[in-house]
Order: structure tokens, then C-alpha cells, then sequence
């Protein structure tokens, strides 16, 4: 295997005095899709937002390619340039259109003209089934086209690698699928992808790792197959148990 | 799975009639609502008519009628008054400009974050404290008889841009908090979202977060300007010929209020406007919060 892209050494976060991660050591790489499971409060979210710098870690570094992202030095902006997220509640701007959500970074970031800012954003909101959603403000779309948006959004810088924390939480059952299947085109792209996820049956088709974490520790990790159907540790059967009876 | 499909609403059916159930029950409703706009209407004229007739049956209804509601008085005081309204109006839009400006800028001063502006932040800072806990009149006759009293190059001497410059650094302060209020209001994660994207502080602020929160103080902004239009009047006090400065001359001449209530007037028929235009707008923005906690 060659360097992964994303590497992860003696992460630690706390807030306040509650610690949410502990020495979380994690390597992503490229082309790779990697499915974070485990109970609400495990820390899935909190390690998505320490690799994007949102949070700041308390111990520990996140190494994204060659560069350091936890290096104070360095200008947090140009690192999130190389990092898409998209969270669990869509946060589009509703003041802007769909278009104008999506062309939005690679414009004002990226310096893209808006001409082939906008024609491009169009390409890619036709791949997601949303080319007639182009002009319209998210707050007329459904949950599962404002997360698909949201994808687009995430997609228009081109990024090296994609985060995406619990995206399909916040959406009715129906809606689940249509969300899911952008993810499965995503990845036959080959881009690469650190998943939060509460869909089991997802992340046994689609990753090719799966990381089981409870109270901020990284438990158990494997192929999908290994942790998902032959668990060896016995808090992973614990919550597969829990998680495969609720569905 | 087929990602072009969208939720639609369906397609009205043509074959459909209301049964006569249906029908009943609107004839119904219709009745009850006539019924309804009677009642009211003839109880609203009862307490008019029952009011008037006991306000003019009251002993001191003559003085009143004399001193207060003089029809002549008023069509003589009239053009006098509205030429000085029209000085009131003027005042108002300069100020209300000067006012958004400088309160954008206190406003976006005091939640940047760049280590440089410290000393800005703090001017900012001390300014609000101190401008929205003097009395507005209190400023009118500061900036009005100080000012000039300095006698250094360049201050205006006109009553009424002095007039403008207190009821500016008043209402200034005042703004700059309903706009820091609105810029504060943008919920966290639409600025994490800019972040996220790259955006860097700047642009976030421009692209993402202002506009929301330019949005979200139109409401709050149009009470503030309904205040500003009524404290013009303050001005009043340093001579310029305004509407209330006008009644005050001819009320003394003829001993007779009439003219201030004529002012009075003057002033409800922007006010009142204004104040339904400024509902209006603070219901939409309701019902636009609540259709996206909605979700």
C-alpha cells in the first residue's frame, strides 16, 4: 500500500474535562472509503471536525499528504481547501440558489470565472439529479436533494479528500437511498472518502474499512466484512447487535 | 435507483366535485361569517356614536372644541406646518443614511477578529456605551449649542445639520446593536459551512453571514427608523423651522393648541404607515424562521 493520504497519529480532544478522543490513530488511503461506526457520543463526529479544523485537537496530528493540518503555522484556510465536509444538516445558505451555493467557493477561493464556475457546478448537479434544482433556494428542495446540493457543493473545489458526517441522519427512510447512491458513484470515481455513518448495510457494501469506536477509542478495525459480520472484539457484536436490531 | 424523479405534488384531479356534505357545510360557514361582520360593524358604530355623544355632552367640551380643534386655526396654521414637515422629512432621510453607514461599519468592527483593529474595536466598544446611555435630547442641545460655541473652521452653522450630526451619533449607537444583533444571529454552522469551503474570515463574513444578517434586521431596522422619524422633532429646540417649532410659534401668537395637533397629525400619517409596513415585513420573516426549524 502506498502513503496514505490521510494519517492520523495519537489524536485527543477534550471539552473541558470530558475527553471525547483518545490517541486515535487512523490512516485513510488514497482512493480509499472508510466508514466510522459506533453509538451517538462516541466521537465519530468530533474526529471528522478535527481533520476539517473546525475543532482544534488538544494532542496529536492529522497529516493530510505531506503537510501537517495541525501545524498552528499553517494557514487553516488553504488546508480546508483540500478537504470537502458535508454535514448531517445539509447548511446550505438559504440566501443563495442551489447554483449559487455550489459556485460559490470556487469563485471566491479558487478564483474560477463565473462562467465556467457555473457551467461546470450544472454538470455536476446533473450527475446528482438535480439539474432542474439549479436556480431554485434550498429551502424548496426536499432533505434528501438539499443533502445531494450539499454533496455538489463539497465536490465543486475538487478535493483531495471528502468528509461526510452522518449525511443521511437527519433524512426520512425514503429518502435515505437516493443520498446513499451518490456516495456508491462516488467511490467507483475513486475518490476518497472518511465516512460517520449509521447505516450498517451501506458500509458493508461500499467501504473497504470499517473503524468500530466507542467512548472516543478506535475499538476495532477491518475490512467491512471482518468487523461487520466476524467482529473479534466484544463491544463491536455488542453494538452491531443493537444497531442490526433497530433496523 | 432513479435520481431525476422529485417529490411533486400530485396532479389535480379534474373529475372531482365536492359532495354535497361539502356543499352544506360551506353555505354554512358563509352565513356565519355575514352574520358575523354585522355584528361587529353595528357594535363598533353603537361605541363610536356613544363615545362622541358623551365627549361632547362633558362639561369642559366647549374649551376643548375651542382649544384644541379649531378648524380655522388649523387650515391657517397648515401651510406653515407642512413647509416645516417637509424640513422633518428632509432631516430624517439624510440621517437615516448616515445612520445605516456608520452603524454597518461600528457593527462589522466589533466582531472581526483581526488583531489590528483592537483599537477600533475599543473606540467602537466605548462609543455604543456611551452614545446609547446619553438622552437624545440631551445630545440636541450638546452638539446644537457646544459645537458652534468652539468656534473651530468648518462646523456647520445651519440649526438643522447640527440638528442631524446628535440625532446621527444617537441613533448610530442604536443600530450598530440591532446590526451586531443580526450578524450574531447567523447560526454557527452556516459560518463553519463557509469555512469549510475555504473561505477565509472576509469573505464569510461578505458572502455568507452579512447577508443573512442584513435579512434578518429589516424588521428591527424599520422600528428604529419609526423612533428617528418622531425624534426629529428634537431638533426643534435649536430654532430651524420644523413642524413642531412652526405650531410652537403660531400656537403662542394665537393662544390656541390646535396647530399642535395639526403636527401631530403630520407625523401619524407617516408613522402609521410605516409602523404596518414594519408588521408586515417582521410576520414574513416568522413565518420564514419557522419554516426552516420546520424541517
Amino acid at each position: 500500500m502506498s502513503r496514505p493520504l490521510l494519517r492520523i497519529r495519537g489524536l485527543r480532544k477534550q471539552y473541558g474535562s470530558r475527553l471525547v478522543l483518545t490517541s486515535i490513530d487512523l490512516d485513510v488511503a488514497e482512493h480509499e472509503v472508510v466508514c466510522l461506526i459506533g453509538g451517538s457520543g462516541s466521537g465519530k463526529s468530533t474526529l471528522l471536525r478535527c481533520v476539517d479544523l473546525l475543532e482544534v485537537v488538544d494532542d496529536g496530528t492529522v497529516h493530510l499528504g505531506e503537510s501537517e493540518l495541525t501545524d498552528p503555522r499553517l494557514d487553516p484556510d488553504v488546508a480546508r481547501r483540500r478537504i470537502g465536509i458535508v454535514f448531517q444538516s445539509y447548511n446550505l445558505f438559504p440566501h443563495l440558489s442551489v447554483l449559487d451555493n455550489i459556485t460559490l467557493a470556487p469563485r471566491q477561493v479558487h478564483g474560477v470565472p463565473r462562467r465556467r464556475a457555473e457551467a461546470s457546478a450544472r454538470e455536476l448537479l446533473a450527475r446528482l439529479g438535480l439539474a432542474d434544482k439549479a436556480d431554485e433556494h434550498p429551502d424548496r428542495l426536499s432533505g434528501g436533494q438539499q443533502q445531494r446540493a450539499a454533496i455538489a457543493r463539497a465536490l465543486a473545489t475538487e478535493p483531495e479528500l471528502l468528509l461526510f458526517d452522518e449525511i443521511t441522519s437527519a433524512l426520512d427512510p425514503e429518502l435515505v437511498g437516493e443520498v446513499l447512491e451518490v456516495v456508491a458513484d462516488l467511490k467507483q470515481r475513486g475518490l476518497t472518502i472518511l465516512m460517520a455513518t449509521h447505516e450498517m448495510d451501506f458500509a458493508r457494501r461500499v467501504a473497504d474499512r470499517v473503524c468500530f469506536l466507542e467512548d472516543g477509542v478506535i475499538v476495532e478495525q477491518g475490512t467491512a466484512e471482518q468487523v461487520l459480520t466476524a467482529p473479534r472484539e466484544r463491544a463491536t457484536r455488542r453494538f452491531l447487535a443493537r444497531a442490526l436490531d433497530r433496523s | 435507483m432513479d435520481l431525476t424523479k422529485t417529490a411533486e405534488s400530485p396532479a389535480p384531479d379534474d373529475t372531482y366535485r365536492p359532495s354535497e356534505h361539502e356543499l352544506e357545510r360551506q353555505r354554512f360557514r358563509r352565513s356565519r361569517r355575514r352574520r358575523h361582520t354585522w355584528i361587529s360593524a353595528l357594535c363598533t358604530v353603537v361605541a363610536l356614536v356613544a363615545l362622541g355623544a358623551a365627549a361632547v355632552a362633558s362639561p369642559g367640551w366647549e374649551r376643548v372644541d375651542s382649544l384644541f380643534l379649531d378648524g380655522a386655526e388649523l387650515r391657517a396654521a397648515f401651510p406653515e406646518l407642512l413647509r416645516g414637515f417637509w424640513l422633518n422629512i428632509q432631516m430624517f432621510l439624510v440621517a437615516e443614511v448616515l445612520i445605516l453607514v456608520l452603524g454597518l461599519l461600528i457593527a462589522l468592527v466589533r466582531v472581526t477578529r483581526a488583531p489590528g483593529l483592537q483599537p477600533l474595536r475599543l473606540a467602537a466598544t466605548v462609543y455604543v456605551d456611551v452614545f446609547r446611555g446619553v438622552p437624545t435630547l440631551l445630545l440636541v442641545f450638546l452638539v446644537g449649542f457646544g459645537l458652534p460655541a468652539l468656534q473651530l473652521q468648518g462646523t456647520p452653522s445651519e440649526p438643522w445639520v447640527l440638528g442631524v450630526i446628535a440625532l446621527v451619533l444617537s441613533y448610530a449607537a442604536y443600530v450598530a446593536e440591532v446590526f451586531r444583533a443580526g450578524l450574531n444571529s447567523v447560526h454557527p454552522a452556516q459560518r463553519n459551512a463557509a469555512r469549510a469551503l475555504g473561505l477565509n474570515e472576509r469573505q464569510t463574513l461578505r458572502h455568507v453571514v452579512l447577508p443573512q444578517a442584513v435579512r434578518n434586521v429589516v424588521p428591527p431596522l424599520l422600528n428604529d427608523f419609526i423612533a428617528l422619524q418622531k425624534d426629529t422633532a428634537l431638533v426643534a429646540v435649536l430654532g430651524p423651522l420644523e413642524a413642531l417649532r412652526a405650531a410652537q410659534i403660531k400656537a403662542d401668537y394665537d393662544f390656541n393648541y390646535t396647530p399642535y395637533l395639526g403636527a401631530a397629525l403630520l407625523f401619524i400619517a407617516v408613522t402609521i404607515p410605516l409602523t404596518r409596513f414594519a408588521d408586515r415585513l417582521q410576520r414574513r420573516a416568522a413565518r420564514r424562521t419557522w419554516a426552516e426549524t420546520g424541517r
